[in-house]
C-alpha cells in the first residue's frame, strides 16, 4: 500500500497518509484531484468496489470530512480516500458517473448533513425525512434533545435526573456535599 | 421466459435520457406496493409506474423506520452504544455487535482472547443459518408456497432455543462485547446444537424437495431478475448475489478475520445470477454454515479459557483519536462499520455499510423496470434486503 501511495504520490497531489492496517489506508486527497484519482484507481489499479461514502463533521475547524471507501477484491486492501471540504459552502463533485450506486449515499449526505453533490441524480428528493425543515440533522450543531422538546410532547409525571447525583443519593443519603 | 426479448425501446426515453412517462395519456398507472403488502420485505414501499402489467419505472422508498442510529451513537460513550447496535438488523443482529466490537477494539487496542473469536464465529453462523431460514419463507411465499415458511420457522426456532440458552436471548442476543464475549459454551451445548443441525438438514431436504424441485417455482424464478455481470461493481453487489453470478467473493476467504483462516470451506457460487440461482446458493450457503458449525465445535479449544480481555473502566473510557473500517461477511453480502474517535469517551461517527444499501435502492431500482407486476415480490426478496440498514 505504500508503494501505491509513493507512485500515486508521482502524478497527484497527496495529502497525508495514515496506515490503519497491513489491508486498510487512509489518505488525505484535495478535492479537486479526487474524481480523477478514483477513475484511476478504478480503471487501472483494481480498486473497482466502492464500500462506502460517508462523512465526518468536525464542526470545531468548522470542516467536513468526506471519506470514499473503496476496495480492491484481487489484492483484497482497502484505501480511504479523505476529502476535507469547507462546512459552510458544503458541495462536491458528484461520482454517480464513476458507480451509479453513489447517487444513494449523496443523495443521503445531502439530507443529512445538507452537503450539495450538483449533477447527481434526484439529489433533492426527500430520502429519509419527508418535509424537513430543520437544519440537516446529521450535523454536530443538531441538539436532538432541544428538536423532541420542541416537537413533542412530554409524558406527564416524567421527570429526570443527573445519573451522577442520582447513584449518589442511592448509596450515601447521608452525605449531603 | 415470461417477456420478449428485445425491450429496449420500452418505455421511451426524453432526450436527457430521462424516461417519457405521461401519466395523463392513461397508458401509465402508480401503483404503491407496501409499506402494508405481503411482497415487501419489512418497513419500506416501493412506488411501481406500470404500463399494463410491466413495470417501467420503480422507486424504492425507505424512511418508516428511521430511528437516527448514527445520531444517537455520537452522544454515547462506546458501552452505552452496545444494546444500540444489534437494533439495527432485527433478524441477523450479530454482526453488528461483532462490527462495532471489532472496530471499537482495534482503535482501543485490545488483545481478544481466542476462544472468544472462536465463539464469535459460532454465533454469527448461527445467525447466518437463522437469517437465511427466514429468506427461504419469504421467497417461497412471495411466490405462493406458505408451506416452506412453516417448515423454515420451525427449525429456525430451534436454532433460537440454542441462542437462548448460550447467550440468555432470542433476537438481540447482546452476547459479543467490546473486549470479546460475555461467556463459554454451557455444558452438553454441542451435542444439543448437533441435533438441531440434523433437524436444519432434515428441513432442507423437504425444502429442496418441494420448493427447488416445484415446477411453478423454477418456471417464476429461471431466467428472471437478471443481474448482469457489468452492474456487480458499478451498483456494489456483495454477498450471494454476486456469487451466484459466478464470482467467488466471499469476506470470509477473501479478508478472513475471526477464525475463518483456520476453517476448510470454498464459497458457494452459482451460473445464472437469477432468482432461482440465487435462492439455490442461499440454500447451499446454509448447508455450508451447518458444516462450518461443526467444524467450529470441533476444532475450537476445549478447556473453559478466558472469553473477555480486560478493559478500561468504561465510564472513562477514551479512545485516541483514529478511524477505521471492519467488515464482514453477513447472510446478504458485505457488512461494515466505519468508526471515527477523536480522543473523548464518544465517537465521532459511525456509519454502518449495510448491502440492502446499495441492493434494494440502486441495484434494484434498475432491476425492476421491464418486470412483470407478479414478479416483483419475487425479485425484491430474492436481493434479501432489510431496511432498517438502509435509513439506520
Amino acid at each position: 500500500m505504500i508503494e501505491l501511495y509513493e507512485q500515486l504520490k508521482q502524478r497527484y497531489a497527496l495529502g497525508e497518509i495514515s496506515v490503519q492496517r497491513f489491508d486498510l489506508v487512509f489518505i488525505t486527497v484535495p478535492r479537486e484531484n479526487l474524481a480523477s484519482l478514483l477513475l484511476y484507481l478504478r480503471d487501472t489499479e483494481g480498486f473497482t468496489h466502492l464500500v462506502l461514502l460517508t462523512a465526518v463533521d468536525w464542526i470545531e475547524d468548522n470542516k467536513f470530512q468526506l471519506t470514499y471507501l473503496i476496495n480492491n477484491r484481487e489484492s483484497a486492501t482497502d484505501l480511504g480516500l479523505r476529502v476535507i471540504i469547507d462546512r459552510d459552502e458544503a458541495s462536491m463533485e458528484s461520482i454517480h458517473d464513476l458507480w451509479p450506486t453513489a447517487a444513494t449515499y449523496q443523495r443521503e449526505l445531502k439530507e443529512m448533513f445538507g452537503i450539495d453533490f450538483p449533477g447527481s441524480p434526484r439529489i433533492d428528493e426527500d430520502f429519509i425525512l419527508e418535509g424537513w425543515t430543520e437544519i440537516p440533522p446529521y450535523r454536530r450543531d443538531f441538539d436532538t434533545l432541544e428538536y423532541s422538546r420542541d416537537t413533542y410532547l412530554e409524558r406527564p409525571g416524567r421527570s429526570t435526573s443527573d445519573p451522577a447525583q442520582h447513584m449518589k443519593q442511592l448509596f450515601y443519603p447521608e452525605d449531603k456535599d | 421466459m415470461a417477456y420478449t426479448p428485445d425491450r429496449s425501446q420500452y418505455p421511451q426515453k426524453k432526450a436527457d435520457g430521462s424516461l417519457d412517462i405521461d401519466l395523463t395519456s392513461g397508458k401509465y398507472l402508480k401503483l404503491w406496493q407496501g409499506p402494508q403488502h405481503p411482497g415487501i420485505t419489512g418497513n419500506m414501499s416501493i412506488e411501481l409506474t406500470v404500463c399494463g402489467d410491466e413495470v417501467a419505472e420503480g422507486r424504492t422508498h425507505v424512511g418508516y423506520l428511521h430511528r437516527g442510529f448514527e445520531k444517537l451513537m455520537e452522544r454515547r460513550t462506546f458501552i452505552q452504544n452496545f444494546p444500540i447496535v444489534c437494533r439495527i438488523c432485527v433478524p441477523e443482529p450479530d454482526f453488528n455487535e461483532y462490527c462495532y466490537a471489532a472496530a471499537v477494539e482495534e482503535l482501543a487496542g485490545i488483545e481478544v482472547p481466542e476462544r472468544a473469536d472462536w465463539i464469535r464465529a459460532l454465533i454469527l453462523e448461527m445467525g447466518r443459518i437463522n437469517s437465511y431460514l427466514m429468506y427461504l419463507g419469504g421467497q417461497a411465499g412471495a411466490l405462493g408456497q406458505a408451506v416452506i415458511g412453516q417448515w423454515s420457522t420451525y427449525v429456525r426456532d430451534l436454532m433460537l432455543d440454542r441462542f437462548e440458552e448460550l447467550t440468555g436471548a432470542r433476537i438481540y442476543h447482546m452476547f459479543i462485547m467490546p473486549g470479546g464475549v460475555r461467556d463459554n459454551l454451557p455444558t452438553g451445548f454441542r451435542t444439543r446444537m448437533e441435533h438441531t443441525l440434523g433437524e436444519i438438514e432434515n428441513a432442507l431436504r423437504d425444502i429442496h424437495n418441494v420448493m427447488f424441485r416445484n415446477a411453478v417455482f423454477e418456471k417464476r424464478t429461471r431466467g428472471i431478475g437478471v443481474i448482469e455481470k457489468e452492474w456487480l461493481d458499478s451498483y456494489g453487489v456483495t454477498g450471494p448475489c454476486i456469487r451466484a453470478a459466478g464470482v467467488p467473493r466471499d469476506v470470509r476467504k477473501d479478508q478472513p478475520y475471526l477464525v475463518y483462516d483456520q476453517l476448510d470451506f470454498d464459497p458457494v457460487i452459482g451460473k445464472d445470477s437469477d432468482i432461482y440461482t440465487r435462492a439455490d446458493v442461499r440454500r447451499r450457503d446454509l448447508l455450508l454454515s451447518v458444516d462450518l458449525i461443526r467444524q467450529i465445535l470441533s476444532r475450537m479449544p476445549q478447556d473453559d479459557g478466558p472469553t473477555m480481555a480486560t478493559t478500561p473502566n468504561v465510564l472513562h473510557w477514551k479512545i485516541e483519536p483514529g478511524e477505521t473500517y471492519v467488515r464482514g461477511e453477513c447472510s446478504r453480502g458485505e457488512y461494515g462499520y466505519y468508526l471515527v474517535t477523536d480522543g473523548s469517551g464518544y465517537p465521532r461517527r459511525v456509519n454502518v455499510r449495510g448491502p440492502s444499501y446499495t441492493h434494494a435502492m440502486a441495484l434494484f431500482e434498475r432491476m425492476v423496470v421491464n418486470c412483470n407486476i407478479a414478479d416483483v415480490a419475487a425479485l425484491l426478496v430474492s436481493l434479501h434486503t432489510y431496511p432498517p440498514e438502509i435509513e439506520r
